[in-house]
């Protein structure tokens, strides 16, 4: 379980640095150190096992049977990069300490960093395929937010912005690679995928998913052609530069050629593609390295470089090959880190990085200088330092590589790129440390503190142990992670600094000599270098890109016109094809189930039926005419319900009706009363064509279902309603009881959908909008605007209306209602209240809001629902009991009447707070002719008469 | 019985759709309340047909109808009311923002509704 906690300590760690950064910039670096050491701790707590030749694994199964797990194991490759993560991460937080700023967001900084560790070391850890990639992703966006850490920069941006694109775009690729290496594999546990090699190789998937993980590893580890991207991401600051793009990121690829090296290697598909592009790689690299003036590009072309060194080495395919990669994968990891903190230390102190601005920084910051020196020799190839020993191992290797028959081709190809490679180094090292001292810097220079070149120390004395005593130092690590890689048996192999006279050395020495030509004459290769055409990676980048936003733009708009009758069109469209596939492809007969006779009323009914909706779609032009004719519709929707036993939907469904029709009446008072006719006859007939097919299907479709048994969960609500619920209505104890929670979320959208209606018209009444009302409305007062009939009546409706409503709410549990209906017919009776005797007189007796009924509403309903968690019963638990009350008898009572009178609440706050919104937009244009007085029809001076008499 | 349901189904949802398909808000807010008739007894006759057996628990009964399709229609009915009166405020709140009805939201033809 440890094991799955070093995945985890960096996750949770990220939230502390934010946290902390108010105790100061030392604790917030603290803790961050902290939580990495943590980590660390528990990893080595797993070293001697390791050691040992176990494999300690972890998991938390999610979905086992698809092959979904949260699995971790630690094998020696990826104990190896998970100690080289964290200890270079711990080593990268004590610099970036000193190196950020006052300004620089530290906390964030440091937030960023250990999510990018903790998915760097997921990555490395994993067992399951699907959680190594979920990390590999993650490594992309946190490298994002690293690389544009600060975002006030526009190469920051861009250059995190390119990053995210490739390594992202290279990762969408390897999502598929693994996953066609795991369906060849038949597992999705690393661990299992890595000893069915031989399956995987024979599988014919095996190219695919070959290209397609090679795509994803090349564009992470910046391999060419996709190595463009890596020098732009150095806009990021130092540390994330030497944590990121030298020791573990950009290793990301190298990793995971090594990971799935037994599993894709040893075919010559893998050697005739990866072999090449990695000897490209570091070829193209080291000479680029050599003319750049930024020491940060000259380091990051030198680590794209030694990249392709790694990947050359790995696409040998040999067990000597793939020892001689771990190892340099280690050297390098130690000499680079080592340089780019340099080259942080030396812009730091001088503030500049151009290497012509340079020179003799050794004599002013002696310790810096002399630690870089030494790792520039390290990255040289000198002997006596750990670079020095992969270095020949590589030459070795090469030597004796034949490509496609062209035996020199990898042996003079890789002695050129070692040449360059020195060149660069001693350019680098010359360029900035050696030389006369200078004394025209921006600031003067001295070393700094030793919280900056500490961890530069750290890393440089591997580089000398290892360079010195190779077998004893770094052997049993090499052993321990090339065994992990190769998956077999080692090879005879002897880490050592001296081998006698091989083809190796004498290409080494080759290439030191050409070094130092090279430089003699670096002037001239210089000016030879400007005359000839260079692509300028970044531009093209930026064509393409700028060419995809134009492309998909021209897509988007053509597809997406804003059209909405065109987009129901074409779903319309796709749905009526499939529907007639599926129709066509299948039986067409009815089913056999026993019909129902047709009755007088109903053959009534259903004629009523096609009329109101044929007159509706020859006359919606008339808007009025079209929303009466539709209230009719939905009267016979109802009396269908009634007729097939559904009392409940029809009560609603009547009730609905009327304020539907209400409330469409009050929105057509403020928008057009016709529709003009515009659309042209074939337009007219198509959308007549696609809609009649589609009714057609739904009717056979309907009809087949009907016409056919079927099985349904409903016995299970028919037993229990009475028993387990503790009424008869089935259909209102599953709306309150055994499906309340889907009852609760349904009343919650009600009341957000009235808010929202609230929102949306409230601040609706400026500008524009109130020229347009005023402009329609009507220039004088009805007559009889508030009828003394319709007042009256309404009047005496109101309080039998809240009896009705409250008959149906009680009985709602044993008979058709609740509180669906009761709300429905309560909030009429309001709504009435309005409409007969105006906005202003009802408003003014609405003594509760109509908001407040809502969230009372839903707030009664969860109460109801949490309640249960009293009773230790989980939510909306219900209980009932019966009460004996005087009158009424013996009564029932369920917790279920509570969550219903939530219901009855939110329905009437709902229904009132729509209408009288909408209502009160016009008044609120035109608020003269308020109405005080309930009605027209002056009666004081009757009533006065009255009391005389 | 089932005969004409089905056809009752059937014309409320290409009348619904109809409208759906027009240039202006109004007919395709009734457009959208036909298809919520249409898509309410569609997920109701999904309970197969029944008379004068209500799901309401007495002794002597003899059989009920599916009390489930009826549940999830209450709500969806309930439901559809809301989703109503949203579009149409949506549509109102549109239409005296631009002046426009259409429907077409911003395709270059989409301006020629009727502002008058």
């Amino acid at each position: 379980m440890t094991l799955l906690l070093v995945v985890l300590v960096p996750f949770f760690g990220a939230l502390l640095p934010p946290l902390v950064i108010r105790s100061g910039r030392n604790t917030c670096a603290m803790a961050t150190g902290a939580v990495t050491l943590l980590a660390l701790a528990l990893l080595m707590s797993h070293a001697p096992a390791v050691f040992l030749g176990e494999v300690p694994k972890a998991e938390i199964p999610w979905v086992p049977a698809i092959g979904l797990s949260f699995s971790v194991f630690a094998d020696g490759l990826g104990f190896f990069f998970a100690a080289m993560i964290l200890t270079i991460g711990l080593l990268v937080i004590i610099y970036a300490r000193y190196y950020l700023s006052r300004e620089d967001p530290m906390g964030r900084f440091f937030t960023y960093l250990l999510l990018f560790q903790g998915a760097m070391v997921g990555v490395v850890l994993s067992d399951n395929v699907i959680a190594l990639l979920v990390f590999w992703e993650m490594t992309s966006l946190t490298s994002f937010l690293l690389i544009g850490f600060w975002r006030k920069r526009a190469d920051a941006r861009q250059g995190a912005r390119m990053a995210l694109v490739v390594t992202g775009g290279g990762g969408l690729a390897l999502i598929a690679g693994l996953l066609l290496v795991a369906e060849a594999a038949g597992s999705y546990q690393l661990s299992e995928i890595l000893v069915r090699g031989d399956i995987v190789r024979a599988s014919p998937l095996y190219l695919p998913a070959l290209l397609l993980v090679l795509l994803g590893a090349f564009t992470k580890s910046a391999q060419f052609p996709f190595h463009f991207w890596l020098p732009h991401a150095m806009a990021a600051p130092t540390p994330v530069s030497a944590y990121l793009h030298s020791a573990t990121m950009v290793k990301a690829g190298v990793f995971l050629l090594a990971r799935l090296w037994p599993v894709l290697a040893g075919t010559d598909v893998w050697f005739l593609i990866v072999a090449p592009v990695g000897l490209a790689t570091m070829l193209i690299g080291a000479v680029i390295a050599l003319f750049k003036d930024d020491l940060k590009a000259l380091l990051a072309f030198s680590t794209v470089s030694h990249l392709g060194l790694m990947t050359m080495l790995l696409g040998f395919g040999t067990p000597m090959a793939a020892v001689a990669a771990v190892f340099h994968i280690v050297n390098h990891a130690t000499f680079k880190a080592a340089l780019f903190m340099s080259a942080g230390i030396v812009d730091h102190e001088t503030g500049t990085r151009d290497i012509r601005r340079l020179g003799g920084l050794v004599w002013l910051m002696p310790v810096t200088g002399t630690l870089a020196l030494l790792a520039s020799a390290s990255m040289a190839g000198v002997p006596l330092f750990n670079g020095f020993l992969s270095k020949e191992m590589m030459l070795e290797e090469a030597a004796h590589t034949a490509y496609l028959g062209l035996d020199f081709l990898f042996p003079v190809l890789a002695t050129v790129a070692a040449l360059f490679s020195v060149a660069y180094s001693a350019r680098f090292a010359i360029g900035t440390f050696l030389g006369k001292a200078r004394h025209d810097y921006p600031h003067q220079p001295h070393d700094p503190p030793v919280g900056m070149w500490l961890p530069v120390a750290v890393l440089v004395v591997p580089v000398i142990a290892i360079g010195i005593l190779p077998g004893v130092v770094a052997g049993p690590l090499v052993a321990l992670t090339a065994g992990a890689v190769i998956g077999g048996p080692l090879p005879e192999y002897h880490l050592a600094l001296w081998h006698g006279i091989t083809p190796a050395l004498v290409m080494s020495l080759a290439a030191f000599a050409g070094a130092a030509l090279l430089l003699l004459g670096f002037g001239r290769a210089d000016a030879l270098r400007l005359r000839l055409p260079r692509p300028d990676a970044k531009a093209m980048f930026e064509t393409a890109s700028a060419g995809l936003v134009v492309a998909s733009r021209r897509a988007v708009a053509a597809v997406h016109d804003g059209s909405l009758p065109r987009y129901a069109g074409v779903i319309l469209a796709t749905l009526v094809a499939v529907g007639g596939y599926g129709f066509w492809s299948a039986t067409h007969a009815a089913g056999t189930r026993p019909l129902l006779p047709v009755s007088l009323p109903a053959a009534t009914a259903f004629l009523a039926l096609l009329l109101a909706s044929g007159m509706v779609l020859l006359r919606h032009g008339d808007r009025l005419t079209a929303l009466i004719l539709t209230g009719v519709v939905g009267v016979i929707v109802a009396l269908a319900f009634l007729q097939f036993s559904a009392p409940d939907l029809a009560l609603t469904q009547i009730s609905v009706d009327v304020v539907t029709t209400i409330l469409m009446l009050l929105a057509l008072n403020l928008l057009p009363k016709t529709t003009p006719p515009e659309e042209s006859r074939a337009v007219r007939w198509r959308d007549g064509l696609l809609a009649g097919l589609a009714g057609l299907g739904v009717a056979a479709l309907a009809y087949g279902v009907m016409t056919r048994d079927g099985t349904s969960i409903s016995d299970y609500y028919l037993a229990e309603s009475k028993p387990g619920g503790g009424g008869t209505n089935v259909v209102n104890v599953i709306l309150v009881d055994f499906r309340g929670y889907d009852t609760f979320a349904e009343i919650i959208v009600l009341g957000i959908a009235a808010l929202a209606i609230y929102a949306l018209l409230d601040p609706a009444l400026k500008g524009a909008a109130v020229r347009r009302i005023k402009a329609m409305l009507p220039h004088e007062e009805a007559m009889d605007a508030h009828p003394l009939l319709l007042v009256m009546a309404t009047r005496v409706l109101l309080p039998l209306s809240l009896v009705v409503g409250t008959y149906i709410f009680l009985r709602g549990h044993n008979e058709p209602g609740g509180g669906f209906i009761a709300g429905l017919v309560v909030a009429i009776a309001l709504i009435m209240q309005y409409i007969a005797s105006g906005y202003g007189w009802a408003a003014e007796r609405m003594r509760v809001d109509a908001q407040s009924y809502i969230g009372a509403g839903v707030a009664i309903a969860g109460l109801t629902g949490v309640a249960a968690f009293l009773f230790g019963r989980p939510f909306l638990t219900s209980t009932f009991g019966y009460l004996t009350w005087p009158v009424v008898g013996k009564f029932e009572v369920a917790s279920a009447m509570a969550f219903d009178l939530g219901v009855f609440l939110t329905v009437v706050g709902v229904m009132v707070l729509s209408l009288a919104q909408l209502s009160r937009v016009a008044r609120r244009i035109d608020p003269a002719p308020h109405n005080p007085e309930p009605m027209d029809v002056r009666l004081e001076p009757a009533a006065s008469r009255a009391r005389e008499g | 019985m089932e005969l004409l349901l089905a056809a009752g189904i059937g014309i409320l949802t290409a009348v619904g759709l109809y409208l759906v398909f027009r240039a202006h808000t109004f007919p395709v807010i009734l457009g959208l309340t036909f298809l919520s008739y249409a898509v309410n007894l569609f997920l109701f006759a999904m309970g197969r047909l029944a008379i004068d057996r209500p799901p309401v628990i007495v002794p002597d009964a003899a059989a009920y109808t599916d009390p489930l399709p009826q549940a999830l229609v209450l709500t969806a009915i309930v439901i559809s009311f809301g989703m109503t009166a949203l579009i149409v405020v949506l549509a109102l709140r549109g239409f005296l923002e631009t002046g426009s009805d259409s429907s077409h939201l911003d395709a270059p033809r989409g301006g020629k509704g009727d502002a008058s």
